[in-house]
């Protein structure tokens, strides 16, 4: 083992694990490997048949109308130096911007195929790229926005989210299930990932001898929505990598691979019933090789001494400065309330960036967005960026005495809208403006909805509300777990959308109930603003819009929305 | 059909015999699963080997296994990675030490992936360059997770040299 390999590197990133030589080789490789094959595509070597699932296994999917490669954002953290790369790549092979997206990646829209083998090159430079992001294998590990800054944490699951992004990197026995394979992981009791929305869900904490998971499995969106099972509690951290490969290695031998539809793990979950799978996944734990897939703490240690840490040393007085700059600007006063979560360390506090603006695209960013937040980020925050699963940016680690700054900053940049986890914070998937599964656009109709909730002052007035769009039912817009819900359908050629009300992904998960029949969409637009007004008016003090649903039942939103038709 | 055995073309002694065909009575012979008792009536002595089907558990050959020095997985398409599991699973769960032989369609950017399921052989699809499944096996040194190889660890953490 050679020195360079065990010392902290001097310059690790904050927040994320630190490349070395052997993990550039292994990415290099793989972009070498992959000029190889589109270069026999290009030649007529290669068919498209033949060429989609290698280019599918480096992200890179066909549209509409253009190649989209989606860019990995491990456990949605990246450093002030991998943002600027994605600017440069947004300004010179795209149409100068990009789109974060519910699984804390970013997605260019307009590549050209030519150009893929260069971008993924320039990826690796700064130690990026897009593996898995695409095709039935493991996916990019999610983790909680707010991971190794918020308050109520019990510990940073980063660490675990890198350890499992490596496991599950070029997996010899997992990289063709029947399915796609998605994990979160959480370390906090307050569930911030959708865990039970996953196909594993790990929330970790700290047991009597080191880290233990809670694991959940089997949830998942789309067609068939289903709340996770909870399969088993306080798994200690040295079996994590063998049970997981026992639950992800039943799946491969007994998930569907007849029907796509019905291939995902939960099919397998509700089919066989939970203690059934339950059983399967005990007797390949009992029987494998246990030494062979053991996490020792040494590797854990190792992997955890990649990972920069801040050096928290606020002033003591940066809480009264914060508090002195709230009073004496009214709006100012409002993002804070709105945009910023509480850090475990005095003196600071997380800053949540929205991508939402008015009349906006969620999730877009300009190049020039993406470079002022890489700049902010490494003014304010230790040059860290997470991506948050509702797709807008997180500054992890601000001194409250600079909080006014870095908000003034922002404001100039037209990244200060003041919505998180108000009406205005909507969820939406590409639709059909880009996505050849789309039955309806999704953008347009957030557009609408943004605009007419635009007034912060109503937005605040309204309260937590979260809306989610999705433009088919493989619902990538979540719209199942959205307080309100939007589905766009196609009633012959036409675009409509169907509401469904009570989702939540949070630790309260509950699917979306279907409210009526499907509306246009202007019509959507107005019946959103009825739900809104029959809320305000039958709430109780400091009642959410999904706790007034869950109290008074859907008869009153019902009527608010179709009696009047 | 050529015969891949760690990146190089190798001869085959094997036989395979479908469903309805004789059975030689003597020779190296691979016999599909429903046929797994005739070819134990054979002579100790004779080679056999069996084709299991993607949908098979291993387990079905745990009390046949000694008597086999061949088991064959198979890939309907390349899409179906059941055999990854059944590869690993014969290793791992039973010890198997005999060749394990690929069939049907994988592509060549499975092949490290195979061996590293505990694959030895790879039925070589029509029209595959052998060229290609060459290069796949030496593309990538590292690796990152344990496997049936029980590869040597590289540096710190999971990480494995490929051989």
């Amino acid at each position: 083992m050679s020195a360079e390999t065990l010392a902290t590197p001097d310059t690790a990133p904050v927040g994320h694990y630190a490349y070395d030589q052997v993990d550039r080789a292994f990415l290099h490789d793989r972009v070498e490997q992959f000029r190889d094959q589109v270069a026999r595509r290009l030649s007529g070597a290669l068919s498209e048949d033949e060429f989609k699932p290698l280019r599918l296994m480096n992200g890179l999917y066909l549209q509409l109308h253009a190649y989209m490669l989606r860019v990995a954002i491990p456990y949605g953290i990246l450093d002030s130096r991998q943002m600027r790369e994605l600017a440069h790549i947004a300004r010179t092979y795209d149409r100068d911007y990009g789109h974060f997206t519910t699984r804390q990646n970013i997605q260019f829209n307009w590549i050209r195929l030519e150009d893929t083998p260069d971008i993924l090159a320039r990826l690796a430079a700064v130690d990026m790229h897009a593996i898995q992001t695409s095709g039935n294998c493991i996916r990019n590990v999610t983790c909680d926005q707010f991971a190794g800054a918020a308050v109520d944490e019990l510990l940073d699951p980063r660490v675990h989210a890198e350890i499992l992004r490596q496991w599950s990197t070029l997996h010899p026995e997992f990289s063709f299930l029947p399915r796609k394979f998605k994990i979160a992981i959480s370390g906090s009791p307050h569930d911030r990932v959708a865990a039970r929305f996953h196909d594993i869900g790990l929330v970790a904490k700290p047991g009597r001898h080191g880290t233990v998971f809670d694991v959940f499995v089997g949830g998942g969106m789309g067609r068939t929505p289903i709340v996770g099972v909870h399969l088993r509690d306080n798994l200690p951290e040295e079996d994590l990598l063998a049970y997981l490969e026992a639950m992800v290695r039943v799946y491969n031998e007994y998930g569907r691979r007849d029907n796509i539809y019905k291939a995902r793990i939960k099919i397998l979950v509700q089919a066989l019933g939970a203690e059934a799978y339950r059983e399967k996944v005990d007797a390949e734990f009992a029987a494998m090789d246990r030494a062979r897939y053991r996490l020792p703490p040494e590797t854990v240690a190792a992997i955890r001494a990649r990972f920069g840490t801040p050096v928290l040393d606020a002033p003591s007085d940066a809480a009264d400065r914060l508090a002195e700059a709230r009073r004496a600007d009214a709006a100012f006063d409002r993002w804070v309330r709105t945009n910023t979560h509480p850090h475990r360390a005095a003196g600071y506090i997380s800053a949540v960036i929205s991508l939402k603006p008015d009349g906006g695209i969620p999730g877009d960013a300009t190049s020039a967005q993406l470079d002022t937040i890489a700049d902010l980020a490494e003014r304010f925050s230790f040059g860290e960026i997470r991506i948050s699963h509702m797709q807008n940016v997180v500054l992890g680690h601000v001194r409250q005495d600079q909080l006014h700054a870095l908000w003034r900053e922002l404001g100039g940049a037209g990244l200060a809208s003041a919505n998180i986890g108000l009406i205005g914070d909507i969820i939406a998937c590409p639709g059909l403006d880009y996505c050849s599964l789309a039955n309806a656009r999704s953008i347009p109709i957030a557009q609408k909805l943004s605009a007419r909730f635009a007034n912060p002052a109503l937005q605040e007035r309204i309260g937590d509300l979260q809306i989610k769009i999705s433009g088919c039912i493989n619902a990538c817009g979540h719209h199942h777990a959205g307080h309100i819900g939007i589905l766009g359908v196609d009633k012959k050629g036409e675009e409509f959308f169907q509401l469904t009300l009570g989702g939540s992904a949070g630790n309260d998960a509950a699917i979306g109930q279907i409210l009526g029949p499907a509306l246009p969409e202007d019509a959507t637009v107005d019946a959103i603003a009825h739900l809104v007004d029959a809320y305000l008016v039958h709430r109780t003090e400091g009642e959410r819009f999904l706790d007034t649903y869950r109290r008074l039942g859907a008869a009153l939103f019902k009527d608010a929305v179709y009696a009047l038709a | 059909m050529p015969l891949l055995e760690n990146g190089r073309l190798v001869e085959d002694f094997w036989t395979t015999i479908g469903d309805d065909a004789p059975l030689p009575p003597t020779g190296p012979v691979i016999v599909p699963l429903e046929r797994l008792e005739d070819g134990l009536a054979r002579p100790a002595g004779e080679k056999l080997g069996v084709a299991l089907p993607p949908d098979a558990e291993v387990a079905v050959l745990r009390a046949a296994l000694p008597r086999l020095a061949l088991v064959g997985v198979t890939f309907p398409t390349f899409r179906d990675g059941r055999a990854f599991s059944q590869a690993r699973a014969l290793r791992e769960h039973l010890d198997f030490a005999g060749e394990i032989r690929v069939t049907g369609r994988p592509l060549p950017d499975q092949y490290e992936f195979l061996l590293r399921c505990g694959a030895s052989t790879v039925q070589l699809p029509d029209g595959a360059d052998p060229a290609v499944w060459a290069r796949a096996h030496e593309r990538f040194t590292t690796a990152y997770q344990p496997s049936v190889r029980d590869e040597r660890a590289e540096g710190f953490g999971l990480r494995r040299f490929l051989a």
